[in-house]
């Protein structure tokens, strides 16, 4: 165990030593046994709860993994990873196409969320006065908590109409799909991109007035070549947001288990392909449905693992 | 010197003496609700180095940030009075803040440099106001780091990040980054209180050298620095919690610090108070 760990000493031990160096210049009070025990149960309780949270997770991932493993053997990698067909009534389980979809509603979404996200972050960190900033933030916030179903509502019948007008067809499609999601995953970048702004320090800010520099000049050229890092980081968590999310999609995408063909088109995703298909799902299609399981955890966890190395970047001040 | 309301308002200060960079005249100054500073009347000497001395509070670095607009970026401050530099009124309606500030340039306490590399935290001013080609650049990065005294220990790591030196390095690093654009005017807000003595002894010097070419204002609770490094010296003073703050003596350093005329500065001097 690490010095930095090691617990206090005993009551007694400290009592000895505390003794020892007693003088005339009074006694120190020194840790009541009971304050003792209730720190060392807190610890082990906190201790115990990060355990459960990781437990938690590698239970899911055995179950999932377990599940779906048998699907490369059967199916074969290849065939499953790179096959360009979804049809399971004709034992043919390729999710190119669903990667494929995801990718595409994915990306979408980043292109129309992020300057949105980050336009607001920068507004609410360094233009909006404080009043509007205390109304707006919260809101932003509040989006967040917003249950996908309702996207999914709001997207199928105002969006998919105005949708179908533009692209023809019935509105069901990646199009409405990159709305409803860069709506979705403005409050993820927005507030991460406003906490990295904040993370600044003044100073820096002044720094730049007091060289003659205006606040966009300032923004733009010092504020976010210095929020960099925090940005990626906030893009990529929108990212995760983005490929998981399954229940506003599947509401608008269409879920036909093709390739991409065109922004009001219908498309599926790997999250909505799962949803559609595990309820009548049996055999080795529902080994396949727990397959795609196992790519979409890879991914995401792929996601977290470039954000916590580019946080490390950042503690090297790079 | 008496000025007609005349000349105060039309901002056109009267038969500019040309030793005289900037001139105060009954400047009052609020936070808000609170006053900070009354009727401040002084006139800032060319090419020489002014000290502003006084008790913690008392508004120096607040009188400091009315040269060069910066307390524009505070909300709900407002002021009264006079400033001239040159003898046109900083805020007068039209004048770019902007442009003021290229002009007069400013060293805070805490050194901040950009999180960027040394060269381009120097290049910076240079880069806003147009400057492209890479030999210009060069140029100007390389005399404004010789003028602020850290060229000998950067010259090899110009790519570096700003903030990977040390803070003495870095508050000269933030010297350059100034003298970049060529100020005729260098605020200095207690530059030295953060910093290794090697440093503050190369801050002292290049403020030596700098003086034949900028004003510098410099804030300091250092009565020594002060004694050493000025020519004139201001001294404030806030007499009462919540009151505003004043000039109670200005003159040449030597005299306010061997007979200086005022009890208060006497006091303050001596270390009796502040
Ligand atoms: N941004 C601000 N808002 C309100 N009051 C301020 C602000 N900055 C300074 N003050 C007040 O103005 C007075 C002068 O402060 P300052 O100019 O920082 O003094 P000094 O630099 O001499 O220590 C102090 O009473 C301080 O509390
Ligand atoms: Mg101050």
């Amino acid at each position: 165990m690490a010095e930095g760990l090691r617990p206090d000493p005993m009551p007694e031990e400290r009592e000895a030593t505390a003794l020892s160096v007693r003088g005339d210049a009074g006694t120190l009070k020194l840790v009541s046994k009971a304050t003792y025990f209730k720190e060392a149960a807190l610890k082990n309780l906190f201790l115990a709860c990060a355990f459960m949270a990781v437990a938690a997770v590698a239970l899911i991932f055995v179950f999932v993994g377990y599940r779906g493993w048998p699907v490369f053997t059967e199916v074969g990698a290849s065939n499953f990873l790179f096959g360009r067909e979804w049809l399971p009534t004709q034992d043919l389980f390729g999710i190119l196409p669903l990667f494929v979809g995801s990718i595409v509603v994915t990306i979408g979404a980043l292109l129309l969320g992020t300057p949105l996200a980050v336009g607001a972050a920068v507004f609410l960190s360094e233009i909006a006065p404080p009043k509007v900033r205390s109304v707006v933030r919260p809101a932003i916030e509040l989006l967040a908590g917003v249950p996908s179903v309702v996207y999914g509502f709001f997207g199928l019948l105002i969006l998919r109409p105005i949708v179908a007008d533009l692209t023809g067809g019935l509105g069901f499609g990646p199009l409405t799909a990159w709305i409803i999601l860069a709506i979705m995953i403005v409050p993820t970048i927005a507030t991460l991109t406003e906490d990295a702004l904040q993370s600044i320090p003044n100073g820096i800010r002044e720094a730049s007035y007091a060289m003659g520099a205006t606040t966009w000049q300032t923004i733009s050229r010092v504020l976010l070549p210095a929020a960099k890092i925090g940005i990626v980081d906030a893009i990529i968590l929108g990212m995760g947001r983005a490929i998981g999310e399954t229940m506003a999609v599947l509401m608008v995408v269409g879920n036909a288990p093709g390739f991409f063909r065109g922004m009001g088109k219908p498309l599926s995703t790997l999250t909505s392909q799962i949803v559609m298909d595990m309820p009548y799902a049996s055999g080795l299609h529902r080994t396949a449905l727990f397959g795609m399981a196992i790519i979409l955890f890879l991914v995401s966890m792929g996601l977290v693992l470039t954000v916590r190395l580019l946080s490390r970047f950042k503690e090297e001040g790079l | 010197m008496n000025h007609t309301l005349a000349e105060l308002q039309s901002g056109v200060a009267p038969a500019a003496d040309p030793t005289v960079k900037i001139a105060v005249k009954g400047l009052d100054f609020f936070y808000g609700d609170f006053q900070a500073l009354t009727d401040i009347t002084c006139d800032i000497r060319d090419n020489a180095v002014t000290a502003f001395i006084g008790p913690s509070g008392c508004g120096k670095s607040t009188f400091l940030r009315c040269f060069n607009r910066m307390n524009d970026l505070i909300i709900g401050t407002k002021h009264a009075g006079l400033i001239t530099l040159d003898g046109q009124d900083i805020y007068a309606p039209g004048v770019d803040p902007v442009d003021l500030r290229r002009r007069i340039g400013m060293i805070f306490q805490q050194p901040n440099p950009f999180p960027m590399s040394i060269y381009d935290n120097v290049a910076y001013g240079p880069r806003l106001h147009g400057m492209k080609k890479k030999a210009d650049l060069d140029e100007v990065v390389e005399t404004s780091l010789k003028r602020a005294n850290v060229w000998k220990e950067v010259k090899d790591i110009l790519g570096r990040g700003g903030l990977t030196l040390s803070g003495g390095q870095q508050q000269r690093l933030c010297i350059a980054r100034v003298l970049a654009v060529q100020p005729d005017v260098l605020l200095m807000d207690e530059p030295c209180s953060a910093i290794d003595p090697t440093s503050v002894q190369k801050i002292e010097d290049l403020m030596a050298e700098l003086k034949s070419s900028v004003t510098i204002i410099i804030v300091t609770h250092n009565m020594q620095q002060a004694a050493r490094v000025s020519d004139e010296t201001a001294f404030f003073l806030q007499e009462v919690m919540g009151e505003p703050a004043m000039l109670v003596e200005f003159g040449r350093t030597a005299e306010i610090f061997t007979s200086p005329k005022d009890k208060r500065t006497e006091d303050y001097i001596t270390g009796r108070f502040g």
